[in-house]
This record gives structure tokens, C-alpha cells and sequence, in this order.
């Protein structure tokens, strides 16, 4: 290779790496901002400046009473969840190599809402018991497919067909036991399956932030091995990638995530399927884009939710319901899209 | 031309045992419905004898209460069971044909959820719920549904690949589905009668949805087993079968709108049900080979017992309730999708 294809190439990573580093400045600003506003907002006003200051620390009395005991919570879960969807879904949509492909599409979630629905239901629970069925439900979920789609080794297309099946079944689960109950309790369900953060507390907020110190790291090291497994598996192998140890490593992280998601917030649907695509056109980034993916999750959940709770007057809409109504056309664009050029399989 | 007459009587007589003991099999699954039909009539949580049921059926008699147990509850469901069980098994067969997709299901590609939205728009802005409106909407949102699925997973070079197909079928079931929960969120009425809807279930559907739906299901069964030819020549690929002078298109659309008739009558008498239409022309396929002449009345037969089957399973196991025939089809049907996944080889989908 000449000196100067080497300083042309080299002009234009540096190009790329400017830009993402662009776009992650601005959706960082973007989500801190969205994030202020749903902290000022509500029955009682305050203005963005001094929820920024007591943020920091410098606000009085009542406005930190209301700001950090009252709304912080729901707005960090927003966050989290927001965070966690948009990693997810990337890993996700990478390891299928297909857009189409994230959690709330194949069986994932759906097994989370089967096991939520039967803890809510048949065993009427509430809170945290629900979500730590959630967590069990996905993860389980997760396991049942990725058995059933091995066959000398896992492929991504096994792995799909295969979760579109589960999750046919876990549906049909959940609207059993939809009509099992009194109107009142399945419409508590109901809630829940659409995604709502109304009333998350604090203690949403510590396990979603446990999750991340722990899986955070993992997934950095494992993001290296998944853009050599976006080049096939073949190429993978060729390159001496243990492909199926990689692949199961980041089939894990991906449905812990979803799963602690699903967990705190229930099934909140198109983040993680949105938020990668966007991510990798804003960056132009040919590999998977995670930390604007991340971003991009936080800021659709954060937007959406604000939407949710005030756009309506005094009526309050789960926040699923609105990223389901901006989602759908968004996802119709992409699947003619992806499919125009070949890439949907 | 002389020579011709031996040489097309050789092939002649093998083909000709074939078709007898594809006739024979036809009869079999006959005598076969009957039993599960007067099973589905004796069996429930009042058991009757079958005696009774004969008798019921032959000389009514008004003051016997298992008589009238037989004539109006038992009887209008299983041949609810009947219409819908054949409407879906040919629906399926049709779908495979059309798309030449072995993984082709109203339920995977989309046309329950379409249903669905639509049943729920009817109640929530209308206030509707009579079942012949619930037939129109269904078949307005299965219309829409399919050719939706249909376009979008067509696009592209490869056409319609099963994957393709599939996930345009799952990615549209999710937004269907979530538009569906935002109507329903704000609406404890609508949702209390919509719950009971989607699960599938032939209970309570007295004399009266039979026969709103037994016209739309008699009128698409004809249509449907007149379309083997056509299916048959679909089936060779485009090319070919421009070539042998079929007009691929008006194939296209006959069969879908017979297809929308069918699956959008049945999803409307018994609300969706799942996996019927995947398995049934899988197991049909598996007797008669690729005629879809044969498939499709062997679809047509085979598609009830299973589903009047799951009915009769569904009111045993869970005494004294009963589960919904749609969630026992469901636990039979997907384990037969995820071999049927595991077993093919990428080409052959």
C-alpha cells in the first residue's frame, strides 16, 4: 500500500471518528436536556435552571424534596431502560446481521410479559416480585431458543424463525391468562404490558444501575469480537474468532439487558429496534454503533415518556404506548428499506 | 402418434392405484371427522353418551334436557369447529402455495393481528358488537394485513424469502399489537370484550355465528378447491408458469382473495387461532406428495379433526373450566414450526 493511500485512509477514519464523536456530544446534550425538562415539569412547575442546580447540589428545600425524592427515580429509570433497550437491540441486530431482529421482535420480551402476566395473575403479586419473574422469563426464554436453534452451532436465521415461534407461544400464554382474571387485575396486566414507568422508585433505579456496572465492562470487551462476527461467520472463523463462545457471550449480555429492562419498566416496545439504525446512519458507522445506540434508546424513552404525561392533560398514557405509535411507521420505513437493498434476509 | 397409445398406458396404472388410495385415504378422513365431530358433540362438562347423541340428533326430543344440551350448544360449536378447522387448513395450504413459503400461517404472517386491530377499532370508536360486524372488520383488517405483509416482504431481489416474509409478518404483529393495547389502555369495556376474543375459543358461539359465517366459509372452501390447478402452476416458479400460459398476477390476487375470505370468516367466528394453517398442509403434503389437487382437500379434512381434537383436549384437561381451543393449537402447533425450522436447510425455504 502507498504512503498515500495510507494517509487517505487514515483522513477519512478520522473524518468518521470526528463525526461520532459529534454525534454522541450532541445526543448526550439532547438527553441531558430531555432529562431536565421531565424533571421540571409536572403538578407543580420548576424551572429548568433550578433543577439543574439542585441537581448539583444548590437548590432550596421543597424544590430538592420534589426534584430528587419525587421525580428523579422515574426519570433515571427512563434513562436506564432507555440505555439498556438501545444496547441491547444493537447487539442484537449485529449478531443477526438484520435489522429487523431485536428483542421485542423475537420471543425475548414475550416470554418476560408471559412469566410477568402469570405473576401479576395467577399469583398476584406486585413490584419487584413481578420483575424478578420478568428477568426469569426472558432469560429463560433466551435459553430455550438458543438450544433449539443449535444445530452445529447457532444460525442467526435459526435463531430468529426460532424466537418468532416462542414468542407465538408465550402470547398465547399471556392472553390466557388474560381472561383468567377479574377485569381490574388484567387490566393492571395490561399496564404492564405496554410499558409504563409510572411510579418507579428508587429501587428500580439501584438494580438497573447494579446491572450496568456489571455488564458494562463485559460488554466492552465482548464489542470488539462482535464487528469481526458482522463480517460472517466464515471470515470469523478465518480470522481465528471462537465464534460460538463470542456469539453466546453476547446473546448473554444482550438479554440480561433486556431482561433487567423488561424488569423495571415491562415490555416497552420498538426502543431497542428503533434507536441501532438510527445510530448507525447518524455516525455513518458501518459497525454497531453502541454508545449512540445507547444514547438514542435513552433519548427516544425520555421524549416519549414526557409525551406520555403531559401531552394528554390530565390523563396519564403508559410511555409504551407512545413509542408503539412513533415506532410502528418508523419500522415500516426500515423493513421496506431493508429489504429493498437486500438486507432482510 | 400409433405408438403413443401403449407407451401413456404403462404409466397409467400405477398413477391410477395412486389415486385410489389417495381416494380411499379422502374416505378415511371422512370417517374419521365424523368420530371427532360426534366426540366434540358427546364430550364436555356434562358428558352424554353417545347413544344420546344419536338419538338427539335422529328424534329431538324438547323435554329430554341432553337433547337440548346436543341441539343448541353442542352441536352449533362443533360445526363452528368444522367451518373454521376447514377454513384455516385451506387458508394455510393457499398461503404455502402463494407465497411458496413453507412457514406461511395467518398467524405468523400478520393476518390475526390485522383482524385484531380492526375488531378492536369497531368496538372502541363504534361501539360495535354484533358478530357480523366483527366479520366485516375482520376481514377488512386480515385484507389489509396480508397485503401488507405480502409487499413488504416481497421487496427486494430474492422476492419473497421465508425469512423475509416472516419477520415482516412478526415486525407487523408488534405494531399491530401495540396500536391494538393503545386503544385498549384507556377502555376497561373494550378490553373486558376483546380479551375474551383474541385467546380463540369456539365457547358460547351459539346457532346464530354459524350462520353469519357458513356462507363467506362454504362460498371460500368451493373457490379454494377449484385453485389447485392454479396453485400447481404457481408453484413451478413465474416463469414457468407464464410460460404455460398461466396469468401469474390474476392467480395471485384470486387466491389471496380467497384466502382473505377464508381466514378472515374464521378468525371472525372463533378469533384467532394459530399454527392450524402451518401444520395441517405440512402433514397433507406428507401423504399426497406436491399436487395441490390432493393438498388441498386433504387440508380441507385434516384441518378439523385436529382443531375439533384440540377442542375436545382443551375441554378435558382443564375440568371443570375449560381451555381455549386457540391456546392448546398454539402448544401443539409451535414445537411442529420450530422442527419444521430446525429440519429444512436454508435452500429449501
Amino acid at each position: 500500500m502507498t504512503a498515500e493511500a495510507v494517509h487517505v485512509i487514515a483522513r477519512a477514519r478520522a473524518v468518521r471518528k470526528t463525526r461520532s464523536l459529534v454525534v454522541i456530544a450532541v445526543l448526550a446534550v439532547a438527553v441531558f436536556a430531555t432529562f431536565c425538562v421531565s424533571l421540571s415539569l409536572g403538578d407543580f412547575k420548576i424551572p429548568v435552571i433550578d433543577v439543574v442546580k439542585t441537581l448539583f447540589g444548590g437548590g432550596d428545600r421543597a424544590t430538592e424534596f420534589i426534584v430528587n425524592r419525587l421525580r428523579l427515580p422515574r426519570a433515571l429509570t427512563g434513562l436506564l431502560v432507555g440505555t439498556a433497550l438501545g444496547l441491547s437491540g444493537a447487539i442484537f441486530q449485529s449478531i443477526a446481521r438484520n435489522p429487523l431482529a431485536s428483542p421485542d421482535i423475537i420471543g425475548v420480551t414475550y416470554g418476560a410479559s408471559a412469566f410477568a402476566v402469570f405473576a401479576i395473575i395467577t399469583l398476584g403479586l406486585t413490584g419487584v416480585a413481578v420483575s424478578a419473574f420478568a428477568i426469569v422469563g426472558a432469560v429463560l426464554t433466551a435459553f430455550i431458543m438458543y438450544v433449539l436453534a443449535w444445530r452445529h452451532g447457532v444460525s442467526s436465521y435459526r435463531l430468529i424463525l426460532i424466537g418468532i415461534g416462542i414468542g407465538a407461544i408465550a402470547t398465547s400464554i399471556t392472553s390466557y391468562l388474560l381472561t383468567k382474571a377479574r377485569v381490574e387485575i388484567a387490566q393492571q396486566a395490561l399496564i404492564w404490558l405496554t410499558g409504563s414507568l409510572n411510579g418507579r422508585d428508587w429501587s428500580n433505579v439501584r438494580s438497573l444501575a447494579v446491572t450496568f456496572v456489571v455488564l458494562l465492562p463485559v460488554m466492552a470487551f465482548l464489542v470488539r469480537q462482535l464487528r469481526i462476527l458482522q463480517l460472517g461467520d466464515e471470515t470469523a472463523y478465518g480470522l481465528g474468532l471462537r465464534v460460538e463462545v463470542s456469539r453466546l457471550g453476547l446473546i448473554v449480555v444482550a438479554v440480561l439487558l433486556a431482561a433487567v429492562a423488561t424488569a423495571a419498566a415491562g415490555p416497552i416496545g420498538f426502543v431497542a429496534f428503533v434507536a441501532p439504525p438510527i445510530a448507525r446512519r447518524l455516525t455513518r458507522s458501518p459497525g454497531p454503533a453502541m454508545i449512540t445506540s445507547g444514547l438514542l434508546g435513552a433519548l427516544v424513552v425520555g421524549l416519549s415518556d414526557l409525551v406520555a404525561q403531559h401531552a394528554f392533560g390530565e390523563t396519564q398514557l403508559p410511555v409504551g404506548v407512545v413509542t408503539g405509535v412513533v415506532g410502528a411507521p418508523y419500522l415500516m420505513f426500515l423493513l421496506a428499506r431493508a429489504n429493498r437493498v437486500g438486507s432482510g434476509g | 402418434m400409433v405408438e403413443a397409445g401403449p407407451e401413456t398406458a404403462v404409466p397409467s396404472r400405477p398413477r391410477r392405484t395412486r389415486r385410489t388410495t389417495l381416494v380411499l385415504g379422502l374416505v378415511g378422513c371422512v370417517v374419521l371427522l365424523v368420530l371427532v365431530s360426534l366426540l366434540s358433540i358427546a364430550i364436555g362438562s356434562k358428558q352424554i353418551p353417545l347413544s344420546t347423541v344419536i338419538d338427539a340428533l335422529r328424534h329431538y326430543n324438547e323435554a329430554d334436557t341432553d337433547h337440548v344440551i346436543v341441539r343448541s350448544l353442542r352441536v352449533p360449536r362443533t360445526l363452528i369447529g368444522l367451518m373454521v378447522g376447514a377454513a384455516l387448513g385451506l387458508s394455510g395450504a393457499l398461503m404455502q402455495g402463494v407465497t411458496r413459503n413453507p412457514l406461511a400461517d395467518p398467524g405468523i404472517l400478520g393476518v390475526n393481528g390485522g383482524a385484531a386491530l380492526f375488531v378492536v377499532g369497531g368496538i372502541y370508536w363504534f361501539g360495535l358488537s354484533s358478530l357480523t360486524a366483527y366479520v366485516w372488520l375482520a376481514f377488512l383488517g386480515a385484507a389489509a394485513a396480508s397485503v401488507a405483509v405480502y409487499l413488504l416482504g416481497s421487496m427486494g431481489r430474492e422476492g419473497a424469502t421465508p425469512v423475509k416474509l416472516a419477520l415482516a409478518g412478526a415486525a407487523l404483529t408488534a405494531m399491530l399489537g401495540s396500536l391494538t393495547t393503545a386503544l385498549l389502555i384507556g377502555d376497561v369495556d373494550t378490553f373486558d370484550q376483546f380479551r375474551f376474543w383474541s385467546v380463540g375459543s369456539f365457547a358460547g358461539r351459539g346457532p346464530d355465528i354459524a350462520k353469519q359465517v357458513a356462507p363467506f366459509i362454504l362460498i371460500g372452501i368451493v373457490l379454494a378447491l377449484f385453485s389447485g390447478r392454479v396453485l400447481n402452476a404457481l408453484s413451478l416458479g413465474d416463469d414457468v408458469a407464464k410460460s404455460l400460459g398461466q396469468r401469474v398476477g390474476l392467480a395471485r390476487a384470486f387466491v389471496a382473495v380467497v384466502v382473505v375470505l377464508l381466514c378472515g370468516a374464521a378468525t371472525a367466528a372463533a378469533g384467532p387461532i394459530g399454527f392450524i394453517g402451518l401444520t395441517i398442509p405440512h402433514v397433507a403434503r406428507l401423504v399426497t406428495g406436491p399436487d395441490y389437487r390432493w393438498i388441498l382437500p386433504y387440508s380441507m379434512l385434516l384441518a378439523p379433526i385436529l382443531l375439533l381434537g384440540s377442542d375436545v383436549i382443551g375441554r378435558v384437561v382443564a375440568q371443570p373450566g375449560e381451555l381455549q381451543v386457540g391456546i392448546v393449537t398454539a402448544v401443539l402447533g409451535a414445537p411442529f414450526f420450530i422442527i419444521l425450522v430446525r429440519r429444512r436447510k436454508l435452500a429449501d425455504l
